[in-house]
């Protein structure tokens, strides 16, 4: 293996790595905006938060570390996407700071409009980064990115294949969340949260699953190249990817009490959707930009930089992973969470409590039955909306 | 007058676009430096609170170090994604600048990532580790943020002085050869530029610290809670400020040196000479220098120890390999310098107040000294990054690459511009107002009543509350 093709590998597991942590706390992000009202939407907003609060900025460190590595590795081609798709980029990296923001501030006010208000930045601006990163890496994929791009190009991002994948990366991300959640709930032995998640993953697997196949179909015209090898070579990947999925679905939905199931259920769905990125990455290589001479051996990069980069990933794997292990085995054993210092500090004995309005409390939350199957079938409607319109544009 | 001048030119010579980018780079920039100032700093000054907490039972530095890890909390998170604009940014600004040096320069930067990890990861085991970690455990989780911090700063500055100081490469034809990782990361400027902005750092975050308490003594808030806050931050910023300007004056003769037209442009020395004066203060235009105080000989001295020292100026260089706006470089150096002095008088008056009373000045004066040092070290630090980066203009890798040459050619710089000012202005001022709800939130509780982490432990009530939360 040549180093630019040990450097490309790098840079695909540090991007899945994003997918898999960072994404879902993206998707955490969809599943606070749809969990409804102030009381009825308590119980999951509280898993949801507590959920993410230790880990999102490490898993966000990936992102950062992901365009390092291609800016270092890949520089021509860095330069083409960013020039090329500038316009999504900027709209992913509003997502990225509202997000942060959003839910940072939202723990440390105390008033409900304004827990309301940051609430609703962090969950919508959650949906604005997936989706925009996915229309970019749909510009990459269908070869829309021209080598020495010099200015933006609004096509490139805005074809049925980017946009699709667009809202394939916003359904994976919800479907990510929503299997982590249901396993978190499980290991609470929270049983509603339980269901309540079950039925979102049901949702999102669904979604993702018909996103996933009208991307696919989508690439058959606009880039027929990467589709023939994704049915080709990359075809086993596609398969694992397809056999996850449907494992997750049957194991949460069989496996029910059986709590080391259901948690496990957790890497199958992760193992899912790092098949999906390498079957991209497999179908494509050695090609950096489809449609180009962009490939990893010519995207601007010395070899003494790509030996450079081999390195760093040893040493990131080395220091970060152990720091990693660390973080998750102290939340896995809920030794990491924020606890009343922040909010007024309420329960402490003697002091001025407030309980925090709106916010997730000790009281029982009164959830409607219905809501989760209400979001079931919107997410299905406007998925289904979504591949009738495309299927509906390219036959006209 | 003389900036319209340049501006437009500027704009004729090079395309639309490099001005709102530099505009939009200095904005984000500019915000971002505070907050990582705080990001690499803050952790050291919760960590010392906590040591003196733990090893002296102090259970005011322990609620100290408490409270403080939660506004640490919010400005690191806030750094986290304002430092992730500056990633975009590289790459949607200065396309450019990434095409041609992306290969070398990205190597701090990837070093960088690791320490970003590191810090992150600790940053959210220290935070919500308060009370589940035992004592000591916790406290040595918070290490590896102290000491992540100074590294990933090293990191990005060798960055930044390698573009000052381009190195450790070889190219040909426009494209890069071959990189030296080391000789990259310990470039020529990173000798003097690392220490200078780590030390930049800890003042800023510890008499910002020290600011707040100090304003809090000024509204008669005299307790040990608030003395204790003061000097917790106080005395290590006044204790490195001696080294700063030390660090500093060393830095300058180096650019004296190194980069003569910047250093020129610092001092106003237009003509190549021998016994150059000094100028404090002073606006030039049209070849003339208005309003500033004259020391005969000093730049002289200062550069070379003696007044027959030879001084480049920026006449060795065609006009428009000079910086833009020379009395926006004078005028920052100066304020620099000056803040900086002011904040070694106000350490200077607290050391001796200590040597001869045990006590820190009573009177109102330092105390106001005390209050607006935050504010000065976080002005003289934008004012020292104003001079290191508009100084070495044109170019954005020194007599590499010009500034122009790496700009996007992308329009609507000025929409993202326009959005990221609104934006940033927001996000300042939510930051500030979420700080200060803090603030009064945990004077609404006060500090004795205020549950201590490592203190007695905590009651029944306490804990079941504790474990109902779960």
């Amino acid at each position: 293996m040549t180093a630019a093709a040990a450097v490309g590998a790098i840079l695909l597991a540090s991007v899945t790595l994003y997918a898999i942590l960072g994404g879902a706390d993206f998707g955490g992000g969809l599943w606070d905006l749809l969990a409804g009202g102030d009381q009825r939407g308590r119980a999951p907003r509280r898993l949801i938060d507590e959920s993410i609060t230790p880990v999102w900025e490490a898993n966000h460190v990936w992102l950062v570390f992901d365009l390092v590595i291609f800016w270092t590795a890949f520089p021509h081609a860095f330069a083409a996407v960013m020039t090329a798709a500038a316009l999504p980029l900027w709209l992913a990296l509003l997502g990225i700071v509202l997000r942060g923001t959003g839910f940072a501030f939202r723990k440390e006010v105390s008033r409900l409009s304004l827990q309301r208000f940051l609430g609703a930045t962090f969950a919508f601006s959650s949906l604005l980064t997936p989706f925009f990163m996915g229309t970019v890496i749909g510009a990459i994929a269908t070869g829309s990115i021209p080598a020495s791009a010099s200015h933006a190009s609004q096509p490139a991002w805005t074809s049925p294949t980017s946009l699709l994948a667009g809202f394939l990366f916003v359904g994976a991300c919800g479907y990510l969340a929503a299997v982590y959640l249901t396993g978190e709930a499980a290991r609470r032995g929270d049983r509603r949260m339980q269901a309540y998640f079950t039925r979102r993953v049901q949702a999102a697997g669904i979604v993702a699953g018909a996103l996933s196949l009208a991307t696919l179909a989508e690439l058959h015209t606009s880039n027929p190249a990467l589709f023939s090898r994704l049915t080709g070579r990359a075809l086993p990947l596609v398969i694992i990817a397809g056999l996850c999925g449907l494992a997750v679905l049957a194991l949460l939905t069989a496996a029910w009490h059986n709590r080391v199931l259901v948690t496990g259920a957790r890497v199958i769905a992760a193992l899912g959707v790092a098949a999906v990125i390498w079957g991209w990455g497999v179908a494509q290589y050695p090609v950096l930009l489809p449609g180009t001479a962009v490939t990893l051996t010519h995207a601007g990069a010395p070899h003494t930089t790509l030996v450079a980069i081999i390195w760093l990933f040893v040493a990131a794997v080395l220091l970060v992973g152990p720091a990693f292990a660390l973080l998750f085995a102290l939340q896995g054993r809920r030794l990491l969470y924020a606890d009343d210092a922040g909010l007024a500090l309420a329960g402490v004995p003697g002091g001025a409590t407030r309980p925090p309005a709106g916010r997730p409390s000790q009281q029982p939350a009164s959830g409607s039955p219905g809501s989760g199957s209400r979001a079931v079938v919107l997410g299905l409607v406007a998925a289904g909306a979504i591949v009738r319109a495309l299927i509906r544009r390219r036959d006209g | 007058m003389r900036f319209a001048e340049v501006a437009v030119a500027a704009v004729a010579r090079t395309g639309t676009e490099v001005v709102p980018a530099r505009a939009q780079m200095a904005t984000t920039l500019g915000f971002h430096i505070i907050l990582a100032c705080l990001g690499i700093a803050f952790p050291t000054i919760v960590l010392l609170a906590e040591f003196i907490g733990l090893r002296r039972s102090n259970e005011v530095a322990l609620v100290l170090a408490r409270r403080w890890s939660l506004a640490m909390g919010v400005l690191i998170a806030v750094g986290a994604v304002t430092g992730t604009v500056l990633s975009f940014e590289m790459g949607l600004l200065w396309p450019g600048l990434m095409r041609r040096y992306g290969a070398v320069l990205g190597l701090p930067f990837g070093i960088e990532g690791l320490f970003f990890f590191l810090e992150a990861i600790f940053t959210a085991i220290y935070l919500y580790g308060w009370r589940r970690l035992p004592g000591w455990a916790h406290f040595w989780t918070g290490v590896p943020i102290a000491v992540s911090g100074i590294f990933g700063a090293m990191s990005v500055i060798a960055v930044n002085s390698w573009m000052n100081q381009p190195g450790g490469f070889t190219a040909s034809g426009g494209r890069i050869t071959s990189v030296n990782t080391w000789e990259v990361f310990f470039n020529h400027a990173a000798i003097y530029e690392m220490p200078h902005m780590i030390l930049a750092a800890y003042m800023v975050t510890g008499f910002a610290v020290a600011g707040v308490y100090a304003a809090g003594i000024l509204r008669g808030r005299r307790d040990r809670y608030h003395y204790t806050g003061f000097a917790l931050g106080f005395v290590p910023a006044a204790v490195l400020t001696p080294f700063q300007i030390f660090v500093g004056d060393t830095a300058a003769r180096a650019i004296a040196h190194d980069q003569p037209v910047k250093f020129a442009s610092m001092e106003y020395v237009a003509r190549t000479s021998r016994q150059v004066p000094e100028w404090l203060g002073g606006v030039y235009a049209n070849g003339h220098i208005y309003a500033g105080l004259k020391i005969p000989y000093m730049d002289s001295l200062l550069v070379g120890f003696g007044p027959g020292t030879k001084v480049t100026g920026w006449d060795t260089v065609p006009p428009a390999e000079r910086p833009p706006v020379v009395w926006l470089i004078h005028l920052c150096f100066d304020v620099m310098v000056g803040l900086g002095f002011l904040l070694l008088l106000a350490g200077l008056w607290a050391a001796y107040e200590w040597w001869r009373r045990r006590r820190l000045p009573p009177q109102r004066l330092f105390w106001l000294l005390g209050a607006v040092s935050g504010v000065a070290a976080i002005v003289a630090m934008e004012c020292g990054w104003v001079v290191t980066e508009v100084g070495r203009q044109p170019w954005v890798v020194y007599r590499l690459l010009t500034t122009a040459a790496a700009a996007t050619t992308n329009g609507g710089v000025i929409a993202s511009l326009t959005l990221v000012i609104a934006l940033y202005a927001v996000l300042g001022a939510a930051t500030i107002l979420i700080l200060r709800l803090l603030a009064r939130r945990w004077r609404r509780t006060g500090a004795q009543e205020a549950t201590v982490p490592y203190g007695p432990p905590p009651g029944p009530q306490d804990q079941a509350a504790g474990r109902t939360r779960l």
